[in-house]
């Protein structure tokens, strides 16, 4: 079972696809992933590369139809989320693991006020009665800096602001003393301002509290101020993971090189792909081989044909790149 | 409370409101070209005799004198006399408007206990068989003339089948039930006799299911439409997220929002259900306020149109304020 050195979340070769009139995406591939416990792990890539499809995953919130898990297994704990029974994996959502949205104005519901919402959780998960679960709540708002904790539980979400919504998010999901927290693109909503506030109040809470996070984002600059590691995604699958200081210092896979080179230059944060020649694939058709040699500048004869397995040129620093296969790569290349 | 005095605020409302029905009905029906008087006396009466009639009814009088005669005694609670029946308008009322209530409100009954949870059903079993069933039951609602469904409900449930009575509020042979509120499937109960109530519900099945009909139709599309609306917005996921069971998802989570426009369509569907009573009463021959206006019409009884717009007019406006208040209780965000 769960050894001391066993990475608290497991996901290995991932695979999601959504059956569409389109056609079937492959929007996820092979995935692998490892997030230990307390640490904060981010991941990045440009929008449509199955990021929030990754995160859903873990919580096994993809809507099926049209999404399927086809392939892999998402161990949590020693435990094979996928093969869970529904009943035993509400116990872990909310509760071992929970999640937080990008959107703060539309992840709370309308027409219930903040408390019960709160309590409705805390409730589901926590054997404490009304006045137990109240107190719970009232102090996760404090932890979360809002003002007025006793008086916004009885607010509606309308009447309040994004960012204090996205605090009273942070509160609800921290409330039951998850050992993961998954957070899609959590500020991204958010005024600059309001942004750095609430990624303080995260980063202090989580660390405080020992939380793993799983933090998602576009924004490269966030993620190096507040991550311990970092995964690079593309096209529905990872291409580089390493020590957050290892991929600004060092980056291996071209993608993840085009990808730090875009961001001094570019202010406004989804254009800076574009000095990336070419466009993000198709997940239904996608590009054989690697699915980033279309626009790679470094691509050589093995690209387009052979899909890059995972090369380990520093230690902890995991890329999928032909450029850093040795000898045996190249051998097994000339072989087929 | 808040709640009060909007409603007091709107109570006050109905006073312009009603004041406007009786002014625009009193023009109307003066428009109208006829002579009560002539009607009253007969063909062969003399010119001299319908002269009398005419001043003992008043009717010499200029038009707003006239109006604010009837202004005067309406605020006495006087309806007027009814030429045609030769008594009060408001003993009139008080025996034909209940039929019409009851009608009204066993249809919205069964609008909203059969339209919303096949609704639901049907959302959260979208494109299954009870979704098709569901389809096909709403097309041939909307689609269906109310008289021909009507005649085919008789030939079938009654002719045929013999199940339902054809016609009527009760059995010939048994006796209303002591007014309380002239709504015999209350009254009965109050009264404490079963059999009356039994014998009341036959009768009102059939005529309640095809004035209902078209509306059912409606609410059932449009609360499987809301709720498949609300089942794809974000704090749906923030529900499943936590570990909600999904049946509670369904039936708090997204009901609340889902009601919403159910509700103001049920407020719209309401006059028309006034209205439409009128068509129904004829083909069930339901001693209600249709046939009552309709033979008023034809002998220009003036005070007894009037009587019927006011008390019709009145329930609307009631009604629709109870479904403004069941809206303001579903929508934290309305402002009253
Ligand atoms: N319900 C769905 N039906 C069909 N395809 C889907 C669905 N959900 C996601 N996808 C596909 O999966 C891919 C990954 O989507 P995902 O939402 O994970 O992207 P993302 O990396 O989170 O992007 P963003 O940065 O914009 O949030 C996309 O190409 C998308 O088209
Ligand atoms: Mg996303």
């Amino acid at each position: 079972m769960s050894g001391p050195n066993e990475p608290l979340l497991e996901v290995r070769d991932l695979a999601v696809q959504f059956f569409t009139y389109q056609g079937t995406v492959r929007a996820l591939e092979g995935v692998s992933l490892s997030v230990a416990r307390g640490e904060i792990m981010g991941l990045v890539g440009e929008t449509g590369c199955g990021k929030s499809v990754l995160a859903r995953s873990v919580l096994r919130l993809i809507a099926d139809p049209p999404g399927k898990i086809t392939a892999g297994a998402i161990r949590f704990k020693g435990r094979d989320l996928l093969t869970l029974s529904r009943r035993e994996m509400r116990r872990i959502r909310g509760n071992e693991i929970s999640m937080i949205f990008q959107e703060p104005m539309s992840s709370l519901n309308p027409v219930f006020t903040v408390g019960s919402q709160m309590l409705e959780v805390v409730a589901l998960h926590q054997a404490v009665g009304r006045e137990e679960g109240r107190r719970i709540c009232v102090e996760m708002l404090r932890q979360v800096k809002m003002p007025d904790a006793e008086q916004v539980l009885a607010k509606y979400p309308h009447e309040l602001s994004g960012g204090m919504r996205q605090r009273v998010m942070i509160a609800m999901e921290l409330s039951c003393r998850p050992d993961l927290l998954l957070a899609d693109e959590p500020t991204t909503a958010l005024d600059v301002t309001v942004q750095a506030q609430v990624l303080a109040i995260l980063e202090g809470l989580t660390r405080q509290r020992g939380v793993a996070v799983l933090f998602i984002s576009h924004d490269l600059g966030v993620i190096a101020q507040l991550c311990d590691r970092v995964a690079v995604m593309y096209a529905g699958g990872i291409i580089e993971t390493a020590p957050a200081g290892a991929i600004f210092a060092a980056p291996r896979h071209p993608y993840t090189r085009g990808l730090l080179h875009a961001i001094p230059r570019i202010a406004a944060r989804q254009e800076s792909l574009a000095v990336i020649p070419g466009s993000v694939p198709s997940l239904v058709d996608p590009p054989p081989g690697c699915r980033f040699h279309p626009r790679c500048a470094e691509r050589f004869f093995p690209c387009d044909r052979v899909v890059p397995p995972f090369y380990e040129p520093a230690p902890g620093h995991r890329v999928a790149c032909h450029l850093h296969a040795g000898e045996e790569g190249r051998r097994s290349w000339e072989r087929s | 409370m808040r709640i009060v005095s909007y409603v007091l605020k709107r109570l006050a409302y109905l006073v312009p409101v009603l004041l406007g029905v009786t002014l625009l009905v009193f023009i109307i029906s003066h428009a109208i070209p006829g002579d009560p008087a002539r009607m009253m006396a007969g063909q062969k009466a003399s010119r001299e005799a319908v002269e009398n009639l005419r001043r003992s009814m008043g009717l010499d009088r200029p038009l707003y004198e006239q109006y604010l005669r009837y202004l005067a005694g309406l605020v006495q609670g006087d309806l007027g006399f009814s030429i045609r029946n030769q008594r009060p308008v408001l003993e009139d009322m008080r025996d034909f408007f209940p039929a019409t209530l009851e009608l009204t409100l066993a249809s919205m009954l069964l609008c909203v206990t059969v339209g919303v949870p096949l609704g639901i059903l049907s959302a959260v079993r979208r494109n299954r068989p009870i979704d098709h069933l569901s389809r096909i039951f709403s097309v041939f609602g909307v689609s269906m003339p109310v008289f021909w469904l009507g005649l085919m409900l008789l030939l079938l449930f009654y002719r045929h089948l013999g199940w339902l009575p054809g016609s009527g509020r009760l059995d010939i042979g048994i006796d209303p039930p002591a007014f309380v509120t002239g709504i015999y499937l209350l009254d009965s109960l109050l009264a404490g006799s079963l059999g009356t109530f039994r014998n009341a519900l036959a009768h009102i099945l059939l005529p309640a299911f095809c004035l209902s009909y078209v509306y059912l139709a409606i609410i059932t599309r449009i609360v499987r439409s809301s709720m498949i609306a609300v089942m794809g917005l974000d704090f749906i996921t923030t529900a499943r997220a936590n570990g909600i069971a999904e049946i509670v998802i369904i039936s708090k989570h997204c009901l609340k929002n889902a009601l919403i426009p159910t509700v103001t369509i049920t407020g719209l569907s309401i006059g028309e259900l006034l209205g439409g009573a009128i068509l129904t009463e004829t083909i069930f021959n339901w001693p209600g306020m249709g046939k009552y206006v309709v033979d008023s019409v034809n002998f220009l009884d003036f005070p007894a149109i009037m009587g019927f717009t006011l008390v019709v007019s009145f329930a609307y406006v009631l009604i629709n304020l109870a479904v403004d208040v069941v809206y303001a209780f579903l929508d934290p965000q309305i402002r009253y």
